[in-house]
């Protein structure tokens, strides 16, 4: 369980994020949801350490990360995975080079072992014979299965996603959807999604956090939010007229 | 103020760039690969301009003393310390800082853009020591050879000018690069080499590793690793040959 309790941080004087608090919970897909340039990106890198927080407070599994000095740290870190909005995969290593680079960073393990755990990941995200390939030669949803592929390899028990289905088409968005939700519960990880695709809350979105203007403007499930009289998060999910028109025939 | 806060920054990135590096079995790695990648895929670009500058050097020099009371042997002498002192250090250290430190801040630049360094960090990799530190191992550790090379290929281009134009007798022109010969001269140019090198490699990997925005800005940090490394190489030529040679 990953907890953030009162969260402040601003760049250069402007406050992206005020007073965040939200709780995420191991073996759900918690997704954050919110308009471009809510502040949501913000949260997540902040969860993950790649911004230190002005204030406030960041626990996995009842363990302080903003108050941990950096071997600390380390040590939640070995235990986190991340997918990238682009990816972020390593250009000049090949696909299997990629998926094995976190084992060869920090397992023990043989080399042969290492082969058939980075092989297992790329199999579990439906990837085959592509162990050669260069990220460029990939599909951005290839990609983006290998970049799952690589968060999983060292078995975390905390997995963020930024923007997973950024740049990929409906269907490619469902099975990558559908990887990221049956991979939490697999291997029960506390998972967090960072996502503005409605396709994604209303399929994997078990909690929901809407973040507006820097602030936690909801929290539920999917279902809950059918059912919100919340303005804000009614204006970013019935944004196009189409949904409008829809909504108002489901209420007569 | 901007000057202040890079130098701050500069001394702050060093020292994680020093910081503990990951497993040793891929340092080493690393360092081959870099050493292949920044030094021998430089050793065209330095063959080439010391032939050719080696040349035109010994032609200079050949034809702005042609007093009768002057040896030739004397352009073989000016030649070879021309390019013992400064040529061969220096000038091609500036080169270097041209294509290699363009590319080591591009390349971290676009690592940076795409997240790559990012995705480092969550791993809980130093990032700074991974990326940086085995490049500059590799420039510190190359560039003397390829200052030496330069050397070798340098006097060799000025004696092709001689053969070729006849303007000083083969014989005269070797007698000369074995005149009055100071072997301090070579520690001297591989001194500065080394701390050429550094330079390249590290303030290169600052401007690429604190890249931010996207393509322009990667063009940017680019173009400033290698005024920022040129300007460095020539104060710190001043300084070293200030205190190397008085």
């Amino acid at each position: 369980m990953i907890e953030v309790h009162g969260v402040y941080k601003a760049f250069e004087g402007v406050r992206v994020l005020k007073d965040v608090s939200a709780t995420f919970e191991t073996g759900k897909t918690n997704l954050i949801i919110g308009q471009s340039g809510s502040g949501k990106t913000v949260l997540l890198k902040s969860i993950v350490g790649l911004h230190q927080v002005d204030e406030g407070e960041i626990f996995y599994d009842n363990r302080s990360f903003t108050g941990m000095h950096d071997k600390a740290r380390k040590g939640i870190r070995k235990e986190m995975g991340m997918l990238f909005q682009g990816s972020a995969l390593f250009d000049s290593k090949t696909v299997e080079e990629n998926v094995r680079f976190p084992l060869d960073v920090f397992s023990d393990m043989s080399f042969s072992d290492r082969r058939d755990r980075a092989n297992f990941c790329l199999q579990r995200v439906h990837l085959e014979n592509v162990n050669n390939l260069f990220p460029s030669e990939l599909s951005g949803g290839m990609q983006k299965r290998v970049a799952i592929a690589r968060a999983i390899s060292l078995n975390p028990k905390y997995l963020f996603c930024d923007e997973p289905n950024s740049g990929l088409d409906p269907r490619t968005s469902i099975v990558i959807d559908n990887l990221i939700y049956e991979i939490t519960k697999e291997f029960n990880m506390t998972t967090i999604v960072n996502t503005h695709d409605m396709n994604s809350v209303m399929g994997i979105g078990e909690k929901v956090v809407f973040i507006a203007q820097g602030e936690k403007g909801w929290e539920g499930t999917k279902d809950d939010i059918l059912k919100s009289d919340n303005e804000r998060l009614n204006d970013f999910i019935y944004a196009s007229k189409f949904l409008k028109k829809l909504r108002a025939e489901v209420n007569k | 103020m901007r000057f202040l806060f890079h130098t701050g920054r500069y001394f702050l990135f060093l020292k994680r760039v020093f910081g503990r590096p990951v497993k040793h079995r891929i340092f080493f790695r690393q360092i081959i690969d870099e050493i292949d990648d920044l030094g021998v895929g430089s050793l065209g670009i330095v063959g080439i301009i010391s032939v050719f500058i080696g040349a035109v050097i010994t032609l200079q020099t050949a034809y702005n003393i042609e007093l009768p009371i002057i040896p030739r042997y004397t352009v073989g002498l000016a030649a070879r310390d021309t390019i013992l002192l400064e040529f061969s250090s220096t000038i091609v250290s500036l080169i270097l800082a041209g294509k290699v430190g363009s590319h080591i801040a591009s390349e971290i630049g676009t690592m940076r853009v795409t997240e790559q360094i990012d995705a480092l960090d969550v791993m809980g990799i130093n990032s700074a020591g991974y990326l940086v530190l085995p490049k500059v191992v590799a420039m510190v550790f190359i560039n003397p050879f390829l200052v030496m090379i330069s050397m070798g290929i340098g006097i060799f281009g000025g004696w092709m000018a001689c053969v070729t134009t006849g303007v000083v007798p083969s014989a005269e022109f070797i007698y000369g690069i074995q005149y009055a010969f100071i072997p301090f001269y070579v520690l001297y140019s591989l001194i500065k080499s080394l701390v050429f090198g550094f330079l390249i490699a590290s303030i290169s990997g600052y401007w690429g590793y604190y890249t931010s925005g996207g393509a322009l800005e990667v063009g940017r940090s680019s173009t400033r690793a290698v005024v920022v490394s040129s300007i460095q190489i020539l104060l710190f030529n001043l300084i070293l040959t200030q205190l190397l040679l008085a």
